[in-house]
This record gives structure tokens, sequence and C-alpha cells, in this order.
């Protein structure tokens, strides 16, 4: 599955394309929800290696609009538990990821995004 | 030191196994890194590692024994695979053994790449290679098909896919790259590359039971007689348990 944290790692690689090649923008996407255990910890560390921007916005597209637009200061136990939400219990099992660049399409089958490029595209 | 189960492969079958590198105890490599990360669990777990990458994840046994040992919620398990099947059983073995793996199909870390310069990169990169030494074409033609056969042929000195991970920058500043390789690989050179390269101290130890696969069926790894495995252990600099 492609989950969220997954996306916010993700760009397009497609030879020569390197600038507004990320986030990938989701497209027919079919989801599912599915409970993690909650680690705050986890969770704190993870925030500093997120693109936050990004991660609003997909979790948007997904139709999860619990997240801030600005990334809190103070991460309490609430905001914690919606950030641990978005990030990891959102998974999209159908669908593709399209590179708001080139336009390249990432298909996701059975929860696996498929990221190999053909020899012409590496 | 805690020993725990090898994670359970009871649901892969033996049409997986056709299409899929199979752990087995005829060739030892998945156990022998299976071991190195058991031998280090307390480092492990002290060092927190949140981003783990397997390069390679093929069955995704050794993916699952890492989110085992480290807790399932600690760390993110990100798994890839130029091969489609390799993929959905690592997602599978995950699932099995109640651990959430992140399979992509991606070559190496290809798209993870640009991300991860910018998020601090890997605390914990595995990587099984193909190191067989094979003609170089017949490594390309492996990749390109994304079968069974890219699971072992290495091209020249069973080095050409390594080598690209090892010039891939993509370790964090207190990450850990376990690689397994054999004699031919030239595991000093390794060593050295790393060094030289990245700014790498000499490796911190080096895990080798001296483990011979001479029993492997010819048909799978025609090269693959009288190989000695090792697992390289790097760890960056500044690293606080480099003197132990
Ligand atoms: C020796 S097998 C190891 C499988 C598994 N990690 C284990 O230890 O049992 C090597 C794996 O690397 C994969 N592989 C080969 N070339 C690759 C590449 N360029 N990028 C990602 N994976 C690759 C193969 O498909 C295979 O699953
Ligand atoms: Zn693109």
């Amino acid at each position: 599955m492609v989950r969220l944290i997954t996306h916010n790692l993700l760009s397009c690689h497609v030879k020569g394309c390197t600038r507004n090649n990320f986030p990938l923008r989701f497209q027919d996407v079919k989801v599912e929800l599915r409970e993690a255990e909650f680690n705050a910890e986890f969770l704190r560390n993870f925030v500093p290696r997120i693109e936050w921007k990004a991660l609003v916005d997909a979790g948007k597209e997904l139709g999860d609009t619990s997240l801030p637009e600005e990334l809190p200061e103070m991460l309490g136990d609430e905001f914690l538990k919606k950030l641990h939400h978005v990030l990891l219990e959102i998974h999209v099992e159908e669908g593709a990821m399209v590179c708001p660049n080139c336009g390249h399409v990432y298909k996701i089958m059975s929860g696996i995004p498929n990221m190999l490029l053909t020899e012409s595209e590496i | 030191m805690l020993s725990l189960p090898t994670p359970d492969l009871s649901h892969l079958t033996h049409e997986d196994y056709e299409r899929v590198y199979e752990p087995a105890a005829n060739k030892e490599d998945t156990f022998i890194l299976l071991d190195a990360l058991e031998a280090d669990v307390e480092e492990l777990l002290e060092a927190k590692p949140r981003i783990c990458l397997e390069i390679g994840s093929g069955s995704g046994c050794v993916s699952t024994f890492a989110a085992k040992i480290l807790g399932p919620s600690e760390c993110l398990y990100l798994c890839t695979d130029i091969n489609k099947h390799a993929a959905r059983c690592t997602h599978l073995t995950g699932r099995q053994n109640n651990v959430t793996l992140d399979p992509v199909l991606s070559s190496l870390s290809d798209a993870f790449n640009q991300r991860f310069r910018k998020c601090g990169g890997v605390d914990l990169l595995i990587f099984n290679p193909p190191y067989v030494p094979t003609a170089d074409e017949e490594a390309l033609n492996a990749q390109g098909d994304a079968d069974i056969a890219g699971a072992w042929a290495g091209g020249k000195l069973g080095m050409e896919i390594t080598n690209q991970v090892l010039n891939n920058d993509i370790l964090s500043h207190s990450g850990r790259f376990y690689l397994v390789a054999v004699k031919q690989n030239d595991v000093p050179s390794i060593q050295e590359r790393m060094n030289i390269e990245q700014g790498m101290p000499p490796l911190r130890h080096h895990y080798s039971d001296r483990i011979f696969l001479d029993s492997l069926p010819l048909r799978i790894r025609p090269h693959a007689a009288d190989e000695v495995l090792d697992v390289l252990h790097l760890s960056q600099p500044f690293d606080k348990h480099l003197t132990a």
C-alpha cells in the first residue's frame, strides 16, 4: 500500500525531470483505512523529515482535511493523533501518482506503487 | 542476547519461489544478514533508526525480521525491488508477521533519492545484492527482465549493482549499512571505497562466519561455488559506537 509517509518521500525521477517533480498527485485512488499502533515518540522524531505542505495537500486529495496548514510548534497528543492517522493509517490500494511537472503516471496496483522507469526514461 | 525466531514464511509457495529469491539454509546469505542484525540489536535499538530501507527485499524476510527486533511502530520500513513478485511477497510477509512493510517497485533507491537528500537520508540501509560475478550483459539482461536471475546476476566482480548503491550517498549522518558481499566482490576494496568516498571509518566489525556456499544448485547460480559471505557493517563517522 502507499501510505502518505511513503508518498512524502517519493518524487518523479524521469530523466531531466528535476523541478516541480514533487509531490506526486494522486489519481483515481481506492483507499483503505487500517489501524496502526500509535507511537508518539516515533511521530515527534519523524516530523522534521516530513515535507509538511506536501503531506497536508496529499491528505486533502484523499479527503482528509484534519491537518493544519502550518506545522504547530507544540506537538501535543491531539495533533499527533491526527498526524498518526494521516501519515500511517490511510492506504492507497489502487490508482496512480502523477508527476506535476512531466505528467508521468506511476501506477499503484494491489497496494504497490510502480516507480520503475523504462530504459528510455532513465 | 534475545533470540528471535525467523519470520514466518509459510504463506509463500513453491510457485512464489520460482520468481522470488528464497531464503534457504543452503544459500545462507539471507540468514547471515538476520544474524548480523540480531547481533547488533542492542546498538540498533539505542540508535533508534526512523527510516529503514531494504533494497532488493525479495521475500521480505529480512525487513520483517528488522521490524520485529526494532519494533513495528518505531521505524518506517521501506522495501524496494525491481521484481513485482518480490514486492508482492514482501507485502504479504509483513502482513503474515503482523508488521507493516512499505514495498515499492523501484530500482535501488531511485524514487527516493531526491527526498532522502533533503530529509536527512536512511538510518538503516540493508542490501543483500545480486553479488554473483557474471558477464555484464547477463546482469544487464537480468535487471531488464526483473525476474529471478536479477536476484544473483551481479556483472563484473558481482559488483555492478552494488557499485551503484555505494555511489549513492543516501545514508543519514548516523546511518548504518548492512551489505552482503562475497569474496569475489573484493571486500577490502568495498571497504576502502566507503572510507575514501564517503568519509566512512574502517569497518567497525567484520561479521563473518566463513560460510561456504558450495551446495548451491548450479541451475540457479552458476558461478556461486566457493563463495565466502560477509556482512559488511559500515557506519558513518561520529558514531558513538565506533570505538566499541
Ligand atoms: C540475493 S536477493 C536477496 C533477497 C532478500 N533480500 C533476501 O535476503 O533473501 C537480491 C534481490 O535484489 C533484487 N534486485 C536486483 N536488482 C535490483 C535493483 N536494481 N533494485 C532493487 N532490487 C534489485 C532482486 O530482485 C532480489 O530480490
Ligand atoms: Zn516528472
